[in-house]
């Protein structure tokens, strides 16, 4: 299986030194004015092309905000973020739309699609902001589809899908722009276990042709799968270690 | 830009589904570009219907009287009356320039007869260019009083159309001979029918009118009653009067600061003062209307927010899958605007269908046909812009400040 890219070649800036996440002594601060959270306590974490990381923890641990950093949707209090070589931590909105749009792939717990918008119109979404034209976007939309094996459901509501191919049409949209980093957040929690394996094996495929993902989990069966687990704490990384048994 | 297609179809999409909303939203605003429209139509077509009917009296003309002087002057004590003749109307032309016309007026009552029907007639001794300048234009088939009638004082008449119906009926009048001061008249021309809201000798429908030197043959009356004069603007008439009073003052004595002497009454006057109250009335019509549809728009922003609030989540996902502010204040603000111009538009259609159902009511001659005038259509469309521009505004500028993660959450 050959996942088509909208780059010519299959890698990070050359400036990334093959390191798409950098994270050094991330601190994350909630201030509503009366109660201080401190979410994430000084992160350290580092995840090279091509990885398989899994990050797992307790809840209120910090894996949710984690994760918002990592894709950009909000910007760290404190520390250093390099996501593919570029600085992220001080730019403006839009600035963050766009790396959001190039750079990541999000795939939601609840899936986050578009209700009333067809299959292929929710894939084309992140093609639209980002600039790719009418056709290209179209073929390209249905491209990834019949990939994730939904070339017959295009013109289907996410509501006349099931969770399994929901999950599926998500995965597909996180890859529409050909990121840099896929991450998902418990991308099975809301699955069955049939659906959810299929969604998992879907994931191991594209690790294995080359993507770089970083999942949040309670899933045991996807932390196995996973190269590397990293489990938070407290809003610390209390542990890293590598699954031996996985190979690439 | 790229995905307007899209963004339109999920609109169009949108208020499908919605189609309560969609219509008590448009309502509000078909509503207030009804009012807005139709308030400046019925003021247009008011003010159109007044003008023409002030026009019936004469298309920016003044109209002068020979009077007596109120001041004394050289030497003469006041109270004089100062008489004009045609000499005097001669004497003005060679003399004063910007006269772009200019014509005596001699008025008596005659006795007139048509077969076995006897009237008494306000009758004017008139110059050819008098026609034009008082707006009198004859029906089909007939004329006015032309310079050959004036220079061989031939015994013709024109006249107003009442008096024709009064005296032949269903008889077409031209070419019939009346009997008039006890002289044969020949009829040349009828007056097509005219408003006329102001007059100074009798409306022009019931009068007649024939060559000033035959009535002065007829009744050897030497000077006239009054005469009337236009310069080539209507804002020169100011000036031109001062010009001819002036002179007339050097030829007769008279001061020519004394206001008695000669009387004037420029109707360019009564023109200013109603353009100026029917402005002063469009504003006011114009304003009812606009704070109809700035309701109207206060609706469709509350509603709007509603929108946003309904689709923060999807607000959240398109700025996570990488939207950018504008995008999303766009989207809002297209959807605004295009419910405020499907809104407009209908309510600019209602408003036309009004306008030419009243046309068939025949209030014509009280308060005008309403006229749907491209000025008032201008009007009306740009203030739908501004106001669904300011109600899309502030909602889609809310939509777009929106947290990507709080939103999503929802």
């Amino acid at each position: 299986m050959n996942w088509p890219s909208l780059r010519k070649s299959n890698g990070g800036p050359p400036s990334s030194n093959g390191r798409i996440i950098e994270m050094n002594n991330v601190r994350k601060v909630y201030d509503t004015g009366k109660v201080r959270v401190e979410a994430l306590r000084g992160i350290d974490l580092s995840v090279a092309e091509g990885e398989f990381v899994a990050v797992v923890g307790p809840s209120g641990s910090g894996k949710s905000t984690l994760l918002n950093l990592l894709g950009c949707l909000d910007t760290p209090t404190d520390g250093r973020y390099l996501l593919a070589g570029d600085p992220v931590a001080d730019l403006d909105r839009d600035g963050l739309a766009e790396i959001r749009n190039r750079r990541v792939g999000f795939v939601f717990q609840n899936f986050n699609l578009l209700p009333q918008l067809t299959a292929l119109e929710n894939v084309e979404m992140p093609l639209l902001f980002g600039g790719v034209g009418g056709r290209k976007r179209r073929e390209r939309a249905r491209d990834l589809l019949e990939r994730v094996g939904l070339g017959d459901r295009l013109e289907h509501k996410p509501t006349e899908l099931s969770g399994g191919q929901m999950q599926r049409v998500a995965v597909a949209r996180a890859l529409a722009m050909d990121p840099a980093v896929i991450l998902a957040d418990e991308p099975t929690g809301n699955l069955d276990t049939t659906s959810g394996v299929d969604v998992l094996t879907l994931l191991s495929e594209l690790w294995r042709q080359g993507s770089t993902l970083v999942v949040v989990t309670h899933d045991p069966a996807l932390a196995e799968r996973a190269q590397r687990v990293v489990e938070i704490r407290d809003g610390l990384v209390v542990a890293d270690s590598r699954n031996g048994s996985t190979s690439h | 830009m790229t995905g307007l297609g899209m963004t339109l179809r999920q609109l169009l999409r949108d208020l499908a589904t919605q189609k309560l909303r969609t219509f008590l939203t448009a309502f509000g605003i078909v509503w207030g570009t009804v009012a807005v429209s139709l308030l400046l139509a019925f003021g247009e077509g008011l003010h159109r219907q007044q003008t023409k009917s002030m026009a019936g009296l004469g298309d920016r003309i003044v109209i002068a009287w020979p009077s007596r002087t109120s001041k004394a002057f050289e030497g003469i004590g006041r109270g004089r009356r100062i008489r004009l003749s045609e000499a005097d109307i001669e004497f003005l032309q060679a003399r004063v320039p910007g006269i772009t016309g200019i014509s005596s007026e001699y008025s008596d009552n005659f006795k007139v007869k048509y077969g076995d029907k006897v009237r008494a007639v306000d009758v004017s001794g008139v110059s050819p260019v008098f026609g034009v300048m008082r707006n009198m234009i004859p029906q089909a088939g007939g004329r006015f009083i032309d310079p050959i009638d004036m220079e061989q004082r031939r015994r013709v008449v024109f006249v107003g159309n009442e008096i024709a119906t009064d005296l032949f009926g269903k008889e077409n009048p031209v070419g019939k001979e009346i009997m008039m001061h006890g002289s044969p008249f020949l009829v040349i021309g009828v007056l097509k029918a005219k408003d006329q809201d102001s007059n100074y000798s009798g409306r022009d429908s019931g009068k007649m009118t024939i060559p000033a030197t035959t009535f002065r043959a007829l009744t050897g009356q030497k000077y006239m009653d009054n005469f009337i004069y236009k310069a080539a603007h209507p804002e020169l008439n100011k000036g031109l009067t001062k010009l001819i009073i002036a002179a007339l003052g050097r030829r007769h004595h008279f001061d020519p600061t004394d206001d008695q002497a000669v009387q004037v009454w420029d109707t360019t006057d009564m023109f200013a003062f109603f353009d100026a109250f029917m402005l002063g009335f469009k504003v006011f019509l114009g304003l009812m209307g606009v704070l109809t549809l700035i309701v109207g728009g206060i609706g469709v922003s509350n509603i709007m927010n509603v929108v946003v609030d309904e689709r923060t989540k999807e607000i959240g996902i398109k700025m996570a899958l990488g939207a950018r502010q504008r995008l999303i204040l766009t989207q809002f603000l297209l959807e605004t605007m295009a419910l405020t111009g499907i809104g407009g538009a209908i309510g600019l259609g209602i408003s036309l269908a009004i306008c030419v159902g009243a046309s068939h009511l025949g209030l014509q001659e009280f308060v005008g046909n309403p006229v749907l005038s491209p000025h008032v259509a201008a009007f009306t469309a740009g203030v739908l812009g501004v106001i669904g521009f300011l109600a899309g505004y502030f909602p889609a500028r809310d939509a777009a400040r929106l947290d990507p993660v709080v939103a999503m959450k929802l």
